[in-house]
């Protein structure tokens, strides 16, 4: 498969924390709350494990598997959205999370493809994701989120 | 240099940020793609390339023997968080409390 038959985006940020904080913040449902809109995670992170997104009413927005974890380092979800069935007609994505310490702050790199050229799921979670990762960074390093609500929400 | 000085040093080109529309245009390409329409040498791109992943601007991910390039637009988020959001709460709060100000009269 070449880069053109599918899509991907590659984010990076760093985090002045450790890995092991770092590990807690995105596999902690009441912390991953706090960054991601109100949305939070269900998951024992376990390989072979269901991952379930769960919006801020209670409904389901995404789910998946847990194919790959090796804390604090890495994880592999695989990842379908099941709120617009435009997007969970694109079918199964993969997203890479992966921490590297680098000096005093933690490399944070997050990866999301899917097998299909012009992915509108990819281009819809890659609009979220900066955001996500920004109020991450904020709320670890100052203990404050730097945005509260979605636009438009 | 710090992290922000090296985000708007990386920014401050033009040419750097013609790479970055392209890398927006079409994410993830080789160093002989993006050289194939701009108007800058091999050696500029590559130095170019250089300046925004040292920013953080561009990310890098091997495949094979190819090396392929990623927008990464966190830090134009974090631009944003510093530099921007807060000069639109004013704008916002004004808004909100004509709103507020608009529905109050509609209820006498």
């Amino acid at each position: 498969m070449t880069a053109a038959d599918r899509s991907q985006f590659v984010y990076v940020t760093f985090i002045r924390t450790t890995p092991a904080r770092l590990w807690e913040a995105l596999t902690d449902p009441q912390f991953i709350r706090q960054y991601w809109f109100n949305t939070t995670v269900a998951c024992d992170w376990k390989k072979g494990s269901p991952w379930k997104m769960v919006g801020p009413d209670g409904s389901l927005t995404d789910s998946g598997e847990i194919l790959e974890i090796d804390p604090p380092r890495r994880m592999v979800i695989r990842w379908q959205n099941e709120w617009k069935p435009e997007l969970k007609a694109e079918g199964l994505s993969r997203c890479t999370i992966e921490l590297e310490p680098v000096d005093s702050a933690v490399k944070l790199t997050i990866t999301h493809e899917i097998d299909r050229p012009e992915s509108n799921f990819i281009t819809a979670v890659s609009g979220g994701w900066p955001r996500i990762l920004s109020n991450l960074k904020s709320l670890i390093e100052t203990g404050e989120i730097a945005i509260t609500s979605q636009p438009g929400h | 240099m710090s992290n922000a000085d090296l985000l708007f040093k990386a920014l401050a080109d033009p040419g750097r940020r013609k790479l970055m529309d392209r890398l927006h245009a079409n994410d993830g390409q080789t160093l002989s793609e993006l050289c194939q329409h701009l108007d800058m040498t091999r050696q500029g791109v590559t130095q170019h390339l250089a300046v925004l992943e040292a920013a953080n601007l561009v990310a890098v991910q091997r495949r094979g023997r190819e090396k392929l390039h990623f927008l990464n637009p966190v830090p134009l988020q974090e631009i944003y968080d510093r530099w921007i959001r807060k000069f639109e709460r004013p704008r916002l709060k004004a808004l909100r409390d004509l709103k507020r100000r608009l529905e109050e009269d509609g209820e006498d």
